[in-house]
């Protein structure tokens, strides 16, 4: 074997997966997207026909459409701000915590980190049960005037959280914060800890106030952290699906769908509407791209590439 | 107030919001535990009751021997076990000899290889579902745990290449320079020197693809018709609105789910903390 041939033939079984079942599979998606596929095509028996634009078209016309859109875009602008702010602050807390107790702390917040999202949805779905869920239950303990002034109310017996669609999304942003703010902890403590001490003990001389020390020496030495956690937090809140199909019990509730519950729904609930699903696919995929460029490019010459 | 005095009441305040983020981490794990074991009318109740006093197996039992959609629990953690064990076992092998090219070698097409690396992590891969669905279909894997395998290790490959490659650069390549010097062959290089110094990141990579493969809902969803090859969190679905929805069951099932990957995670959390940080933060 030449010498040239090895990373090639190295490269092989990787390249034909990423190929195969990525590439390939998304140039499909868009054609599909402007194409009708009926039960036939799905079966082999007929070819899909073309459609143009028909499936855009009736999608910006589809009022599900754009409340999946806002879904999906406040949904992921909250939660990944409040799963970086308390992450942040849950990592600058470990740094400063004895050796035990922070290893303590860690072990509970990797639990929450480990649950599969398709118990997430279960567990948090059961706190928030109308019924017989712990969290009415502490929502009623809260004094009655307290409760008034900041809920506008005072009972919370048999609340039924998951039937309306913006208090879904309240039971999701904590769900989902609650199983992601720790990866977010555990990276900026990594990345605290390889800061050099030597830096906060000259800030420290000089007088600097700790705020005037975070803006000045932690941010800018963690930013390419920070910059990492924010793209990923990104991809992984606009396509949340597992979690929702669990507190929605399916893809029931259309008010409260997001793009990838809409994109399922249509696809693979009779009647199997595939060509708009792609569509869908492809309006998310397209609006996660714009969203991650940016970072892309600054990965790629910040990257030693070449 | 004495430095001393604000010293320990500053270390008392930090300890106090340490136990604060561990309870709020932890408790609906426990909650989802304790309800496991709780009699249903424990369960059903308006009250608080922090821990099952009419402690019962009944649900785990019901989980076990009866089951959901006619099979019992096990059947369901098996294909778990299938699909996520071949996922690893594929997804790492072409994972490490990709790694291993980018890391070791200077090539033409390796800067577009890895930028196309970096751009399909940015695809939605549920985004992906329904030419996938179609595809597996033609290939009559459909209804087939082996399609599902071949669905995750495409999943989880570029990020285990991105991730595994850092480990790779940062063995010494003096180290194998010396063992060719000595007349080791390049196969032999590979096997005796470079893998067994990058088995942690490969231990790194494969829980990532081993949870990812083991948690996955929806991919499990279309591509599994019969209830014998269902996943466990499909058949956790069938729980729901059953007979009314059995929340003891479901807790039971969740439990079962969830308790081997959060072993498997405090078993080697900081080689997985080093390993995602190191793929993730150095690139």
């Amino acid at each position: 074997m030449p010498g040239w041939s090895i990373p090639y033939v190295l490269l092989v079984p990787g390249i034909v997966v990423i190929a195969g079942l990525l590439l390939y599979p998304m140039i499909q998606m868009i054609i599909m997207s402007f194409q009708s596929i009926s039960l036939r095509v799905i079966r082999g028996v007929a070819e899909p026909e073309w459609v143009g634009l028909d499936n855009y078209t009736k999608l910006f016309d589809n009022d599900i459409f754009w409340s999946s859109l806002r879904n999906t875009v406040v949904f992921a602008a909250v939660t990944v701000a409040l799963t970086l702010i308390l992450g942040t602050a849950v990592g600058a807390l470990l740094n400063r915590l004895s050796k035990r107790m922070s290893t303590f702390v860690i072990i509970g917040i990797m639990s929450a980190w480990a649950v599969p999202p398709v118990a997430q949805g279960t567990i948090w779905r059961w706190l928030f049960d109308a019924e017989a869920g712990i969290i009415n239950w502490a929502l009623n303990l809260l004094p009655d005037a307290l409760s008034t002034l900041i809920f506008g109310r005072a009972d919370w017996t048999g609340q039924p959280w998951l039937n309306d669609a913006w208090s879904v999304y309240v039971v999701l942003v904590l769900t989902v914060v609650w199983a992601s703010f720790p990866f977010v902890a555990v990276s900026v403590l990594a990345g605290l800890r390889g800061i050099p001490a030597e830096l906060y003990e000259a800030a420290r001389v000089d007088g600097a106030t700790p705020w005037r020390t975070f803006r000045k020496i932690t941010f800018p030495l963690l930013k390419p952290v920070f910059a990492v956690l924010t793209i990923l937090s990104i991809i992984w809140d606009f396509k949340v699906l597992s979690q929702l199909y669990v507190l929605l019990n399916g893809p029931t509730n259309r008010e409260a769908f997001n793009l990838s519950l809409f994109s399922f729904a249509e696809a693979f609930k009779a009647p199997p509407k595939m060509g708009t699903g792609a569509a869908i696919a492809v309006v998310l995929t397209i609006i996660l791209l714009i969203v991650t460029a940016f970072y892309t490019r600054q990965m790629v010459k910040q990257e030693d590439l070449t | 107030m004495t430095p001393l005095a604000r010293k320990r009441l500053n270390k008392i305040a930090l300890n106090t919001a340490g136990v604060l983020v561990f309870l709020f981490a932890v408790f609906p794990v426990y909650w989802m535990v304790s309800t496991s074991f709780k009699a249903n009318d424990q369960i059903f109740t308006t009250d608080f009751i922090p821990f099952p006093t009419h402690f019962t197996f009944e649900h785990v039992n019901t989980v076990l021997t009866d089951g959901v959609a006619g099979n019992s629990i096990w059947v369901y953690m098996r294909n778990s076990a299938i699909v996520a064990l071949g996922t690893v076992l594929i997804g790492s092998a072409f994972a490490l000899l990709a790694a291993t090219a980018v890391a070791r070698f200077r090539f033409k097409g390796r800067t577009s290889f890895l930028i196309t690396l970096l751009i399909v992590q940015m695809i939605p891969t549920e985004a992906l579902l329904i030419p996938l669905f179609l595809n597996v279909r033609r290939l009559g894997l459909y209804d087939n745990l082996l399609g599902l395998i071949v669905i995750q290790v495409g999943l989880t490959l570029p990020f285990g290449i991105w991730m595994l490659r850092t480990f790779v650069a940062a063995v010494p390549k003096s180290l194998e320079e010396a063992a060719w010097i000595d007349g080791a062959s390049r196969f032999t290089t590979f096997w005796k020197v470079l893998f067994p110094l990058v088995a942690p990141g490969l231990v790194a990579t494969s829980i990532f693809s081993f949870i990812t493969a083991w948690n996955d809902l929806i991919f499990a969803l279309v591509l599994m018709k019969d209830t014998t090859g269902y996943t466990m969190p499909v058949a956790l679905q069938f729980f729901f609105g059953q007979r009314g929805t059995d929340w003891g069951a479901i807790m039971a099932t969740s439990t079962l789910m969830t308790l081997p990957v959060i072993a498997f995670f405090l078993l080697v959390q900081r080689r997985m903390v080093s390993g995602l940080v190191a793929g993730a933060v150095k690139g």
